[in-house]
C-alpha cells in the first residue's frame, strides 16, 4: 500500500526553518488532547492557533528561499512516484528491465491509466525506507536505467500510447560501474530519441531535477516542474564545492543558480507549474497527487489533438529556444581580438 | 631552472581553478596537470618530464617528442592542425555570452569573467564553429576550446553547435566535433543543462536526413558535454590517453570511498568497455576522418 506521509498536518520531519510552525501546531494538538482529557472547550483558543499556523505556513511557503525549496524538494515524507503511481494510477503494469544488463530499480516503467487515458509511466523512485531505498540506489540510476526507459518508450510509441514521465533525482550514479556500461551514452540517446519520439511527452518534475540524471527522461513536449520542486545544473552543494570551496555554501549556490520553478519558467525553462497543497505536498499527499492528475489529463488532451508529425516539429521548436545569449557586432569582435595576446 | 621555465611556473601556480561542472577533470587527480604551456622557449613534458624545446613540440602537433604524450590544444591550433591550410571559414561569430542569471560568487560576476576569458584567449566563446576542408574534402567543423572557461557548454556553445549541426544538415555535410570540456557551465543553470538536449535534438535530425557524425574525443571530455553530443557520433574517435567520461574522478571516489582503478575513464578504458570506435594517434586524424568520410559518401 502506499505510504505516504501524514495527510492531515504536520507531526514530526520539520525543516530547520519551521521551528515557528512546528511551535504552532504542538500548541494546537496539546489544546486538542486537553479538551479531550478534561472535557473542557478550548474551541476559540484553537480556531485562533489555526488561522495563526495557516497563514505562517502561507507566507513561509509563498516566500520559500530557493535554498529553502530543497529542503522541502527532498524532504522524507515528500511524495514520491510510487505514492503517485498508488494515488492517480489505475491498472499499473510495472515493465522490468534493460534486456541488456539488469533492471534498474531507480527508474521505474509501466502502463497504467490516469483519467482512464491508457499511458506509459517512466517515474524516478528514490525509496521510502531503508530497504527500498537500497534497492532504489536513492534515486540515482545507472546506465541500464536509461535504458529501460527507452525500451519502453519505444514500446509506448509503437502501440500509440502517450508517455508521462515525473522526474526525482539528485543525479545518475556517480559510480565505476555507471561509467563502465557508459551513463554518458544512454542520457545522451535517450536525450536524442525523445526528441523525435512518435507519441506525446509529457514531463513532470516532482521533487529534484538532478542534471544530466533528470534531463536523461526529460525530453518532451510539455515540461511541468511542482511548486516547492526544483531543477538544477549540478546540485547546489557541487556547485558551492567548486566556486565557493565549500559545500556549506549551497544556499548561496541555489540562490545564484536560479533553480525554483519561477524562475525556471521565467527563463523559458519549464512551461508549467503544477500547484501545491498549503506547506507543500507533504503535508497533504493525496491533494497534491489530484493537482498532478489534473495536470496530466489536460495536457495530454491538448497534445494528442495534434497530428503526430507537426508534435515533433513543435517539440523540436520548443527544445530549439533553450539558451540566452547575444548578438555582437563584427566590431564588437575586433575588439576582443584585438584586447588579446597574440 | 630556466627563466622561460619559472613564468611557467608561476602562471601554473597563480591559476585559479575556474568553474565549471567537472572541474576536476581540469585539475586532476590525473597525474598531467598542465599541458598548454603558452611562453618561453622550452617545456616539460607533464608526463615523462623530459626537458622540451617549444618548436619542436608546436611542429610535432602538440605531441612530446619522447613519450608522445598528446598535450592540450586550444581551438586555434586544433582547427590550423586538423583542417587543409587557410580553408577554415568560420561561422556563427557573432552569437556571443550574455550573464542571464547575473551570477555572482564570491565578489566576482560572470560577466567579468566572460571578458576575462575573452581576452585570455582572443575567442568569444568556448567552441569556434565553421566550414572547411580535410584532405580536400568539405566538412563542418566544430571545435571547442578548452582555454575558455574550461570548455564548458552554455548557451552560447549550445546554440554555435546546434547551428552547425542544422547547416551540415542543409549542406549535406560531414560534421565533425572536437570535444573538450569540464561539462555544462554552472554560471547559466539549467540554461547550461538544456543545451544538451538542444543539441541532441539537432542531431536527431541531422541522423535523419542521413549524415555524417564523427565525434572527436580530446583531453578532458566529461560531463554535461560527455551526455550529450560527443557520445552521440555516428563514428567516435577519442585521443589518446583522453579523460572521458560523466561523473568527475574526485566525485566518484568519493562517493563509492575508494580508490579509482587504473586508467579508469581513459580513452583506452573506454574502448574495451565498447564506447568508442577507435583511437587514433594525433598525427593519423586527418587521414582516418578522411577515409571515413569516403566510406560513409556515395561513390
Amino acid at each position: 500500500m502506499a505510504k505516504v506521509g501524514n495527510t492531515n498536518g504536520d507531526s514530526g520531519n520539520h525543516l530547520p526553518f519551521e521551528r515557528e510552525i512546528a511551535g504552532l501546531h504542538k500548541q494546537i494538538t496539546a489544546l486538542e488532547a486537553s479538551q479531550v482529557e478534561t472535557g473542557r472547550n478550548y474551541f476559540s483558543e484553537i480556531h485562533q492557533l489555526r488561522a495563526t499556523y495557516v497563514s505562517l505556513l502561507r507566507t513561509t511557503y509563498q516566500n520559500l528561499t530557493p535554498w529553502q525549496m530543497v529542503q522541502v524538494a527532498r524532504h522524507p515524507k515528500r511524495p514520491q512516484s510510487r505514492d503517485y503511481i498508488n494515488l492517480i494510477v489505475r491498472d499499473f503494469m510495472e515493465l522490468h528491465g534493460d534486456r541488456r544488463f539488469a533492471d534498474d530499480k531507480a527508474i521505474c516503467c509501466g502502463l497504467g491509466r490516469i483519467g482512464g487515458e491508457k499511458l506509459l509511466l517512466v517515474a524516478q523512485q528514490k525509496g521510502r525506507d531503508t530497504k527500498e531505498k537500497i534497492a532504489c540506489n536513492f534515486g540515482c540510476a545507472h546506465p541500464e536505467g536509461y535504458r529501460k526507459a527507452l525500451r519502453t518508450m519505444e514500446l509506448a510509441q509503437k502501440f500509440g500510447l502517450p508517455v508521462v514521465a515525473l522526474i526525482d533525482t539528485a543525479g545518475a550514479y556517480p559510480g565505476i560501474g555507471s561509467e563502465e556500461r557508459g551513463v554518458a551514452e544512454a542520457i545522451a540517446r535517450n536525450m536524442l530519441e525523445m526528441s523525435r519520439l512518435k507519441t506525446p511527452i509529457v514531463v513532470i518534475v516532482i521533487g529534484e531535477g538532478g542534471s544530466g540524471g533528470a534531463l536523461g527522461i526529460g525530453v518532451g513536449d510539455r515540461i511541468a516542474i511542482m511548486e516547492h520542486a526544483y531543477y538544477s545544473v549540478i546540485s547546489p552543494e557541487g556547485c558551492a564545492s567548486i566556486l565557493w570551496r565549500t559545500g556549506e555554501k549551497a544556499a548561496d549556490a541555489a540562490e545564484a543558480m536560479r533553480i525554483t520553478p519561477r524562475h525556471l519558467k521565467s527563463l523559458d525553462i519549464v512551461d508549467d507549474i503544477v500547484p501545491e497543497p498549503l506547506g507543500g505536498a507533504h503535508r497533504n499527499p493525496a491533494e497534491a497527487a489530484n493537482n498532478l492528475e489534473r495536470y496530466i489529463v489536460r495536457t495530454l488532451r491538448d497534445l494528442s489533438r495534434k497530428p503526430v508529425d507537426d508534435l515533433t516539429g513543435r517539440r523540436y521548436e520548443r527544445w530549439r529556444r533553450m539558451g540566452r545569449f547575444t548578438h555582437i557586432t563584427q566590431n564588437a569582435e575586433a575588439q576582443v581580438l584585438a584586447a588579446a595576446p597574440q | 631552472m630556466t627563466p622561460g621555465n619559472g613564468a611557467i611556473m608561476a602562471k601554473a601556480q597563480g591559476e585559479q581553478p575556474l568553474g565549471p561542472f567537472n572541474a576536476n577533470a581540469f585539475e586532476g587527480p590525473s597525474i598531467r596537470k598542465k599541458r598548454e604551456v603558452p611562453d618561453g622557449l622550452w617545456m616539460r613534458c607533464p608526463e615523462c618530464e623530459s626537458m622540451l624545446y617549444r618548436k619542436v613540440v608546436v611542429e610535432n602537433l602538440d605531441i612530446c617528442p619522447e613519450c608522445s604524450c598528446h598535450f592540450r590544444v586550444n581551438a586555434r591550433r586544433r582547427i590550423a592542425q586538423l583542417a587543409d591550410p587557410d580553408s577554415f571559414e568560420e561561422l556563427f561569430a557573432d552569437v556571443a555570452p550574455c550573464d542571464p542569471l547575473d551570477f555572482k560568487w564570491l565578489g566576482q560576476s560572470y560577466a567579468d569573467r566572460l571578458r576575462k576569458e575573452q581576452v585570455k584567449t582572443g575567442n568569444t566563446e568556448a567552441v569556434l564553429t565553421g566550414i572547411g576542408y580535410i584532405k580536400g574534402r568539405r566538412a563542418a567543423f566544430g571545435v571547442m576550446d578548452g582555454d575558455f572557461l574550461m570548455g564548458s557548454m552554455g548557451s552560447v556553445l549550445g546554440e554555435k553547435i546546434t547551428l552547425l549541426i542544422e547547416r551540415a544538415t542543409q549542406d549535406k555535410l560531414p560534421l565533425v566535433i572536437v570535444c573538450m570540456s569540464g561539462g555544462a557551465r554552472m554560471h547559466e543553470g539549467a540554461l547550461s543543462l538544456m543545451q544538451m538536449a538542444k543539441t541532441s535534438a539537432a542531431l536527431a535530425r541531422f541522423d535523419d536526413a542521413g549524415g555524417l557524425f564523427i565525434s572527436l574525443l580530446t583531453d578532458p571530455t566529461t560531463g554535461g558535454t560527455t551526455a550529450s553530443f560527443a557520445m552521440l557520433g555516428d563514428v567516435i574517435i577519442a585521443e589518446p590517453g583522453a579523460l572521458i567520461g560523466f561523473a568527475g574522478q574526485r566525485v566518484i571516489a568519493n562517493t563509492i570511498k575508494a580508490e579509482l582503478p587504473e586508467g579508469f575513464q581513459r580513452a583506452e578504458f573506454l574502448l574495451e568497455h565498447g564506447f568508442i570506435d577507435m583511437i587514433v594517434p594525433r598525427k593519423d586524424l586527418r587521414s582516418e576522418i578522411a577515409r571515413l568520410i569516403d566510406y560513409t559518401q556515395k561513390n
